[in-house]
């Protein structure tokens, strides 16, 4: 077994953690604010892809040459219109059940993401879809002794790099930001914050609308470094994000990225040293038994009653 | 009141009823034929296939004075390439659509649930595309493919590899489902035949867009070679991940590939260059089948895979029907176990398990236009 095979495993493992990472702040976000599973997430993300594709093709048709500026184009477009989404999800199936038993946005959530996926089904086809490779090349990574240890594409390092932007960017503005105080108000108690004079409404809105926005950043980085998606992505990616949310502990940002993390390497290295069959039963196997150690996940503060 | 609505609407139901079947007694003239696959979901590709090839053979013999005076009438079923949906439909087309025969389906996954229920409805089924050898091997009396059989497929893969491309250290991979691990078990055990030996033996997770930890592993095994069973969806991702890191060992794969959504789900022609695949002789190639290739290609729809087979499948139907002046599955079944149709894809004859007595399986290469072509 030598050092090539280990760092290359540790490279996938961590660029597929990011993408877990990203999506699972959206899953995170929403319950801690709100107490629920926006099942929905996954097909958010999904809806990012095709937006994504969609954009790259208009650019590239209105004649943008220079890939950079394209990207930076399509990004804010994505962005911007996967944000859209993520609001108007939030407002037309979980406003109206805001003060409803706990189960009934659950079972709302499931429909919108059916909803979803056969919207998108219709409108684009349910065949796989594809867009040619933009980001050419890769850099090898040396250990200290000059041994090639494994080797990155530039479309893997920009995913990773842009993963820790934002993440960085939105504990940033979650800690140090008017709005971020309020939705951590929000969080601890909502009546009071209500009270106080907060529009929880709008804050809960915003909400949706920053785990849409991470949504689409993983939405743009997967088409560009896989190259083809489907109207379904948004299942298999959805279950291993929210699975990386709860490894994490749920309500925590930084739980989520960590949880993908470490999601992406147990798969990668189970994968690469065991068995790919049963890499998912393996990852399952590590949620379990942190969830044994720590009911509330990795990072996440035990749930106390509220009186 | 509700006594009132009641009898509205037995009244109602009554005269539907009744109007209903005036509709089937003056429509009997029409035979009812199903044509079940993939209709959506990521392989809906190949139902389009299984559809196209049996909606222009229903015209061409409608157009041709149908079966003694009598039209085909296709009726479309979606399994989505799902074993549980597959029954469904099933029992759907055999209950509620009352057709006398089933063209497909497209997924051995698929058409195994499926056939047990046409089978039990006494009505006859024949797939043109799935390969999987328990298809026939149950003893199904009615059940019949127009296709190979992934033993004989995984065999001239297994056989190519050792031949013509001389590699010892084959990487075997496949997708946990019916038909891609039962092709990838054929290619081994012939392979292991031929005295060579697999470096890995894995399966990946069908709906999954990151293999690169699998491609690593395949790597770090110093594979020469990398033989996939499954379909384009997953193997297109895993060629351009290969691709990606630097792996240029080529990809071998089956049947499951034969569609132009291998390319877009690769990302690219590309990266899809240079793949091998085993199918059957190129059907768009045989002189009888000239005239119905360019039907097709006047409407703009290149009759590429299965799409053929699906043409000649309604065919043999046909030829069935028009010479026992029966719609009887036991019967139908007689007939093609005795009869030999002239199809499309040339003459076809059936040996007692319902598969077809000459096989052709050859290999093909992808180019770099994102076509594929025989290897001479």
């Amino acid at each position: 077994m030598n050092g090539y095979i280990v760092g290359q495993q540790v490279i996938n493992g961590l660029v597929l953690g990011a993408i877990y990472g990203l999506i699972a702040v959206g899953y995170t976000m929403v319950y801690g604010i709100m107490g629920m599973i926006n099942f929905a997430h996954g097909d958010i993300y999904m809806i990012s892809a095709y937006l994504a594709a969609i954009f790259l093709a208009l650019l590239t048709g209105a004649g943008v040459q220079s890939v950079p500026v394209a990207l930076v184009l399509v990004l804010a477009l994505t962005i911007l219109f996967t944000a859209f989404y993520g609001w108007t999800v939030e407002r037309v199936a979980y406003r109206p059940l805001r003060n409803s038993n706990r189960l009934a946005p659950l079972i709302s959530a499931i429909g919108v993401s059916l909803i979803l996926q056969n919207y998108v089904r219709i409108s684009q086809g349910a065949r796989n879809q594809g867009i040619p490779a933009l980001i050419e090349g890769h850099v090898r990574v040396n250990a200290a002794d000059g041994v090639t240890i494994g080797q990155v594409t530039y479309t893997q390092i920009l995913i990773v790099s842009a993963a820790l932007l934002s993440m960085g960017a939105l504990a940033w503005i979650m800690r140090h930001t008017t709005l971020g105080r309020s939705c951590r108000a929000t969080q601890q108690d909502r009546v009071m914050a209500e009270l106080l004079g907060i529009n929880t409404d709008h804050i809960i809105a915003t909400v949706f609308i920053m785990g849409a926005a991470m949504a689409a950043v993983a939405g743009l980085l997967v088409t560009l470094n896989y190259g083809s998606f489907d109207f379904f992505i948004g299942f298999v990616v959805g279950i291993k994000a929210f699975t990386a949310a709860v490894l994490g502990g749920i309500g925590s940002l930084p739980g989520a990225m960590l949880g993908g993390v470490i999601l992406g390497l147990c798969e990668s290295l189970f994968s690469g040293f065991v068995n790919t069959d049963y890499k998912d039963v393996f990852a399952f196997a590590v949620l379990i038994l942190v969830l044994v150690v720590r009911p509330s996940g990795l990072l996440g503060h035990p749930e106390v009653e509220k009186v | 009141m509700s006594g009132r609505y009641g009898l509205i609407l037995s009244v109602l139901s009554f005269v539907f009823g009744t109007l209903a079947f005036v509709a089937v007694a003056d429509g009997a003239e029409a035979i009812r034929i199903g044509v079940a696959g993939p209709l959506s979901g990521s392989y809906a590709a190949f139902g389009e296939q299984l559809w196209r090839g049996a909606e222009q053979a229903a015209k061409d013999i409608n157009a041709a004075g149908g079966i003694h005076g009598r039209t085909i009438e296709l009726i479309k079923a979606d399994d989505a390439c799902e074993p549980k949906q597959a029954v469904n439909v099933a029992h759907r087309l055999v209950d509620a659509e009352h057709v006398k025969a089933v063209i497909g389906h497209f997924c051995s996954s698929s058409t195994i649930p499926a056939s047990v229920v046409y089978t039990e409805a006494g009505i006859l089924g024949i797939t043109p595309a799935s390969t999987n050898p328990k298809v026939t091997e149950r003893n199904l009396p009615t059940f019949f493919r127009t296709c190979g059989r992934d033993d004989q497929q995984g065999g001239a893969g297994a056989e190519f590899i050792v031949n013509h491309l001389k590699a010892k250290r084959v990487a075997v991979v496949h997708d946990k489902d019916t038909y891609g691990q039962g092709l990838a078990d054929a290619m081994k055990a012939r392979l292991h035949g031929l005295g060579v030996r697999e470096v890995l033996y894995e399966g990946l997770t069908r709906g999954e867009k990151d293999f690169n930890a699998l491609v690593t592993k395949i790597k770090s095994q110093l594979a020469d070679v990398v033989y996939f069973g499954g379909l384009h969806a997953e193997a297109g991702v895993l060629v351009r991940q290969m691709r990606e890191q630097g792996l240029q060992a080529p990809l071998i794969s089956g049947d499951g590939i034969v569609s132009q959504e291998f390319v877009a789900s690769a990302g690219g022609p590309r990266f899809v260059e240079g793949v091998f695949m085993t199918f059957g002789r190129d059907a768009r190639k045989i002189y009888g089948g000239r005239h119905v290739v360019e039907a097709f290609r006047k409407v703009g729809y290149e009759p590429e895979g299965y799409t053929l087979y699906s043409y000649a499948t309604l065919q043999a139907i046909a030829a069935a029907m028009r010479a026992t002046r029966s719609e009887q599955g036991d019967v139908l079944a007689k007939w093609l176990h005795a009869n030999t149709v002239e199809t499309v894809m040339g003459p076809k004859a059936w040996d007692a398990k319902g598969d077809l007595k000459v096989t052709d399986y050859v290999m093909y290469r992808w180019t770099p236009d994102g076509k594929y072509q025989e290897v001479e």
